[in-house]
C-alpha cells in the first residue's frame, strides 16, 4: 500500500486536535476518579447533558454554545455538589462504595440517557456558530475551526484548572484529600466539604465538555457511552489525577483513533480506545508515566 | 435443604410454571415468559460474580451477545445442530471470554475490573459489527422453525422450556455455591481479600472461577436469542438495557442470596413486559434506572432484606 | 537446641527509592517465642508482609521448614503453616464469628487432610478466646479487644506451626494485654506453636520473648536475650531512648 503523506499529515493533525478535546472531557474524571477515587461512570452522560443544554440555548436563543456552557457551569456545579452529597451519605460513610456506589452511578448514567431520549428522541442534534464550517489551510493540511476552537478552549480549561489546583487553598486541599488525609487535617479542612466542592467542579467541566463536543460532532443521547472508554482510558493512561499526563495520553489516543479511522474505516475507531484501556489496565495500570 | 432436594423442588416449581402457562393458553404468555426467564438466568449469573464476590460486571451485554452470535455462526455452519448443544457452545465461549478478561484485570482493584468489562463490551461489539460472516452491522436473519423436529412442540414453547430448564440449573447452582466451601470463599473475597489470602483462600483462582461461571450462564442465556427474535443486529444484541437490567435485578431483589436475583428478575422482568406494551419501552427502562438508584440508596439489602432477620442481633 | 523453622537470609525490599528492608538475616527455632521490636517505620510490618507473601521481597530468601518460599502466594504460605494476625483487625464483616473461623478450617486444615466436625471446632476455638457466646454475631458487634481475639482465633484456626502476631495488643488496657499474653503463652507451651510477636508495649515483649530482635531503618541492629538487648547502647539510642 502506498502511503499518502497528505492523508497521514491530516490524520495526525486532526488526531492532535481531537486529543486536546478528549483531554477536556477527561479532566472532570481526572478530578473525580483520579483525585477523589470516585468512579463516576456517569460523567459522559453529563457531558451529553451539557451538549443538549448548549443545543437548546443555541437553537432557541441563538446563543453561542460555548457562552451557553459557561453560563450553565454554576448549575452543573450545584448538581455535582448535590450528587456527591447523596453519594457521601449513602455509600462512602457506610463503607459501601464498591458494588453499590458503582451501581448508583451506572443508574444515573442510564436515567440521564433515557430521559434525554424521551425528551429529544434519538435524532442527531447540532449547533450553529460563525466558526463552524470554516477551515484554515496550511499547505496540504486542513485546520477546521470546528476542531481548532474546541482545542483552544480545552487548553484554556486545563490550564485554568491546573492553576486553580496548584495555587489556591481549596485546590491544594483537593489534591491532598485523596493522598494525604493527615495534611488535610493539618490544613483544618473538612474532607467531605472539600470533596463536595471538587465533585461540583468536576461536573462543571462537563458543561464545557458538552458544548465543545456538539461543536465537533452532532450529538444523540447514547454517544456518551463511546466516551466512557475514551475518558477512563485517558485517565488511567495519564496516571490518575495528572492533568499533564492525561493531556499527553489524550493526544496519543486522538492520533491513534484518527489514524485508525483514516486507514481502516470509522467503524473500527471505538475499539481503539477501549482496546487501549484494556491493555493499559492489564499491563500498565499505573499509567504510561507512572511508577510500574 | 440438601442440594438434591432443592433441585427437585425447583423442578417441581418449573413444571407448575409450565403447566400454568399452558392453561392460560395464549402464545403471548410463552413469548413474554421467555424474556422473564432469560433475565432470571442473567441476573443469577451476574450475582455469582457481583453479589457473591463483589466484583461489578458492566459487560453483561457482551457475554449475552457472544452467546447469541455463536448461535448465529453455528446456525450458518451446522444448521442441523440442536439448540441445546449450541447453548453449550455459547456458554463455553462466554465463559472463556470471562476467564480472559478476569485474568487480565482481576489482579487490580475491583473498580478497574468494572471499567474493563465496560470496555470489553464495546470492543466485542466493534468486532461483531465489523464481522460480515455474522451479518456485521446489517444484522443476521435466523429462520425459526414452526415446531421442533422431534416431538413437534411449538417452537416458542420449546424456547420457553429450554430457558426454564436453564433457569432451574442456574438457580440450583447459585444456591449450591452459597452453602458450600466455594461460597464462603467468595464471601471472604467480597469482605477482605488480604484477610482471605491470609486465611488460605486462593483468591485469584476463585475470582476467575466466578467470572467464568458467571459469563458462561450469560452466554447460555443468549444462545437461543437469534431463534427468539429471528433477526439480530449488534445494536439490539448489545443493548445497554441488558447490562442495566442485569445489575438492577439482583440489587433490587438483594445480592446476598440466590433468591434476590430471582425476585428482582420476576418483578422487573414482568413489570417491563407489561410497561412496554402499555406505556413505552423507553419509559419502562427509565423506571428500571430510577428503581436501581432508589434501591441502592434506600434499601441496600434489597427486597429480601425487608424480610430476612438481621443476623447477629440477639441470635 | 532444636532445629530452625524459619530462616531469612539477605532479605531486602524497596518501595521506589525508599529502602524498607536491607539484608535482614534471621533464624527462628521450633517452639521459640521471638519478640520483634523497632520504632515506627522501621520495617517491621514490611518484614511480616514479606514473610507472609503479602509483599514480594526484592532480594534474599525466606525458608520455612527448609522449603524456599519465594514466589509463593500468601494463601500457599498459610497452607504450609504460617499464620498471621493483622495489625488492624480485618474480620470478614458479612460473616458471623463462627463462619469467620470456618474459612481457615475449610481452606487450610481440610485441604491438609481430614477434619472432624467443623462446627464443633469453630465453637472450641471461640471458646478458647472467650467469644463462644457470640458465635452467631457479626464482627461489627464486637469491641476492640474482642476483635483482636477474633483475629488471633482465626489465625489459630489455620493450625499454624508459626504464628506472627502483628501488634495484637496496641491500644488495649493493662488487663486486656495480660489476657492476650496468656493466650499466646498457652498456644506456645501447650501446642508448641512458634510465635513471632511484633509489639510496642515493652512490658509485654519483655515478659513474652525468649529472644529479642531489633529492626531500625530496615536493618537488624540487635539480636539476643531480651535482658541483654535492652542494655545495648545503640538499641537504647535508636529506639528505647527516643
Amino acid at each position: 500500500m502506498e502511503l499518502d503523506f497528505n492523508l497521514l499529515g491530516n490524520a495526525l493533525v486532526s488526531g492532535l486536535l481531537l486529543g486536546g478535546f478528549y483531554a477536556a472531557v477527561t479532566v472532570g474524571v481526572s478530578i473525580s476518579f483520579g483525585m477523589l477515587d470516585i468512579v463516576n461512570i456517569a460523567h459522559p452522560a453529563f457531558i451529553i447533558l451539557g451538549s443538549y443544554i448548549a443545543y437548546i440555548a443555541n437553537s432557541t436563543l441563538g446563543l453561542d454554545p460555548i457562552l451557553a456552557s459557561i453560563l450553565a457551569m454554576p448549575a452543573f456545579y450545584l448538581l455535582g455538589m448535590a450528587i456527591y452529597h447523596i453519594y457521601d451519605v449513602s455509600f462512602e460513610r457506610r463503607g459501601d462504595n464498591g458494588l453499590r456506589g458503582l451501581a448508583f452511578f451506572f443508574g444515573i448514567l442510564f436515567i440521564t440517557e433515557v430521559t434525554l431520549v424521551l425528551v429529544f428522541g434519538v435524532d442527531y442534534r447540532l449547533v450553529e456558530a460563525s466558526y463552524i464550517g470554516i477551515s484554515i489551510h496550511l499547505g496540504p493540511i486542513d485546520l477546521p475551526l470546528r476542531l481548532l476552537v474546541p482545542f483552544g478552549i480545552s487548553l484554556v480549561l486545563m490550564g485554568g484548572l491546573h492553576l486553580y489546583m496548584s495555587r489556591t487553598f481549596i485546590g491544594r486541599a483537593i489534591q491532598a484529600v485523596a493522598q494525604d488525609p493527615l495534611a488535610l487535617r493539618l490544613m483544618a479542612a473538612d474532607p467531605s466539604k472539600i470533596k463536595r466542592i471538587a465533585f461540583g467542579l468536576s461536573l462543571a467541566t462537563a458543561s464545557i465538555g458538552g458544548a465543545i463536543l456538539i461543536i465537533i460532532q452532532p450529538v444523540e443521547p447514547s454517544i456518551g457511552r463511546d466516551y466512557i472508554g475514551r475518558i477512563f482510558a485517558i485517565c488511567v493512561m495519564g496516571g490518575l489525577g495528572s492533568f499533564a499526563g492525561s493531556l499527553v495520553a489524550a493526544m496519543a489516543l486522538g492520533i491513534m483513533e484518527s489514524m485508525t479511522s483514516t486507514f481502516f474505516g470509522p467503524s473500527w475507531s471505538p475499539a481503539v480506545s477501549f482496546g487501549f484501556l484494556l491493555l493499559t489496565l492489564a499491563f500498565r495500570p499505573s499509567g504510561l508515566f507512572g511508577r510500574a | 435443604m440438601r442440594n438434591s432436594a432443592f433441585f427437585a423442588a425447583l423442578f417441581g416449581v418449573a413444571i407448575l410454571v409450565f403447566g400454568a402457562a399452558k392453561l392460560i393458553d395464549n402464545p403471548y404468555v410463552f413469548f413474554a415468559g421467555y424474556v422473564v426467564l432469560q433475565y432470571i438466568v442473567l441476573s443469577t449469573g451476574w450475582n455469582i460474580l457481583g453479589g457473591y464476590t463483589g466484583y461489578v460486571n458492566f459487560g453483561t451485554a457482551a457475554f449475552f451477545a457472544m452467546g447469541a452470535y455463536s448461535t448465529v455462526a453455528l446456525h450458518k455452519l451446522v444448521p442441523e445442530m440442536p439448540l441445546p448443544i449450541m447453548m453449550l457452545f455459547g456458554g463455553a465461549l462466554s465463559g472463556l471470554i470471562g476467564l480472559g478478561t478476569g485474568y487480565l484485570t482481576l489482579r487490580l482493584r475491583g473498580t478497574f475490573f468494572g471499567i474493563a468489562t465496560l470496555a470489553m463490551s464495546v470492543v466485542v461489539q466493534t468486532l461483531i459489527t465489523n464481522w460480515s460472516f455474522v451479518g456485521g452491522s446489517r444484522g443476521a436473519y435466523v429462520v425459526r422453525p414452526d415446531t421442533t423436529s422431534v416431538f413437534a412442540i411449538d417452537y416458542i414453547e420449546y424456547l420457553f422450556l429450554l430457558m426454564l430448564g436453564l433457569s432451574v440449573i442456574a438457580v440450583g447452582v447459585a444456591r449450591a455455591i452459597e452453602k458450600s466451601k466455594l461460597g464462603y470463599g467468595f464471601a471472604t473475597i467480597r469482605d477482605d481479600e488480604l484477610a482471605a489470602e491470609a486465611s488460605g483462600v486462593p483468591t485469584l483462582r476463585l475470582k476467575l472461577l466466578a467470572t467464568a461461571l458467571s459469563g458462561g450462564f450469560m452466554g447460555m442465556a443468549g444462545a437461543p436469542l437469534p431463534y427468539y427474535v429471528t433477526y439480530l443486529d449488534p445494536a439490539s444484541g448489545f443493548s445497554l438495557s441488558y447490562a442495566v437490567n442485569t445489575i438492577a435485578m439482583p440489587l433490587i431483589g438483594g445480592t446476598a442470596s440466590w433468591l434476590g436475583p430471582v425476585i428482582g428478575a420476576v418483578l422487573l422482568g414482568t413489570l417491563q413486559q407489561v410497561a412496554t406494551v402499555t406505556i413505552s419501552s423507553a419509559l419502562s427502562l427509565l423506571i428500571v434506572g430510577v428503581m436501581l438508584v432508589g434501591f441502592v440508596i434506600l434499601a441496600p439489602r434489597g427486597i429480601i432484606g425487608w424480610f430476612a432477620p438481621k443476623r447477629g442481633k440477639g441470635a | 537446641m532444636s532445629e530452625a523453622i524459619l530462616t531469612v537470609s539477605g532479605l531486602g525490599k524497596r518501595f521506589g527509592g525508599f529502602v524498607a528492608l536491607a539484608d535482614v538475616e534471621l533464624e527462628v527455632r521450633k517452639g521459640e517465642r521471638l519478640g520483634l521490636i523497632g520504632p515506627n517505620g522501621s520495617g517491621k510490618s514490611t518484614f511480616v508482609n514479606c514473610l507472609c507473601g503479602t509483599l514480594r521481597n526484592d532480594a534474599g530468601t525466606v525458608r520455612f521448614n527448609g522449603r524456599v518460599l519465594d514466589g509463593l502466594k500468601a494463601h500457599e504460605r498459610t497452607r504450609l503453616g504460617i499464620a498471621r494476625s493483622f495489625q488492624l483487625p480485618r474480620p470478614f464483616t458479612t460473616l458471623t464469628l463462627a463462619e469467620n473461623l470456618r474459612i481457615p478450617l475449610l481452606y487450610v486444615v481440610q485441604a491438609r487432610g481430614t477434619i472432624g466436625d467443623i462446627d464443633r471446632r469453630c465453637l472450641d476455638l471461640l471458646d478458647m478466646v472467650g467469644l463462644a457466646g457470640k458465635a452467631h454475631h457479626l464482627p461489627t458487634d464486637l469491641t476492640q479487644i474482642e476483635m483482636r481475639k477474633l483475629e488471633l482465633a482465626r489465625a489459630m484456626a489455620a493450625e499454624p506451626s508459626l504464628l506472627i502476631a502483628d501488634e495484637a495488643m496496641a491500644g488495649l488496657s493493662h488487663q486486656e494485654v495480660d489476657d492476650i499474653l496468656a493466650l499466646l503463652m498457652r498456644l506456645n507451651e501447650q501446642q508448641g506453636v512458634t510465635i513471632i510477636m511484633i509489639e510496642h508495649i515493652m512490658r509485654a515483649v519483655m515478659h513474652f520473648s525468649q529472644r529479642l530482635v531489633v529492626l531500625v531503618a530496615g536493618r537488624k541492629i540487635a539480636d539476643g536475650l531480651p535482658a541483654d538487648i535492652v542494655r545495648q547502647d545503640d538499641v537504647v539510642a535508636a529506639y528505647l531512648g527516643s
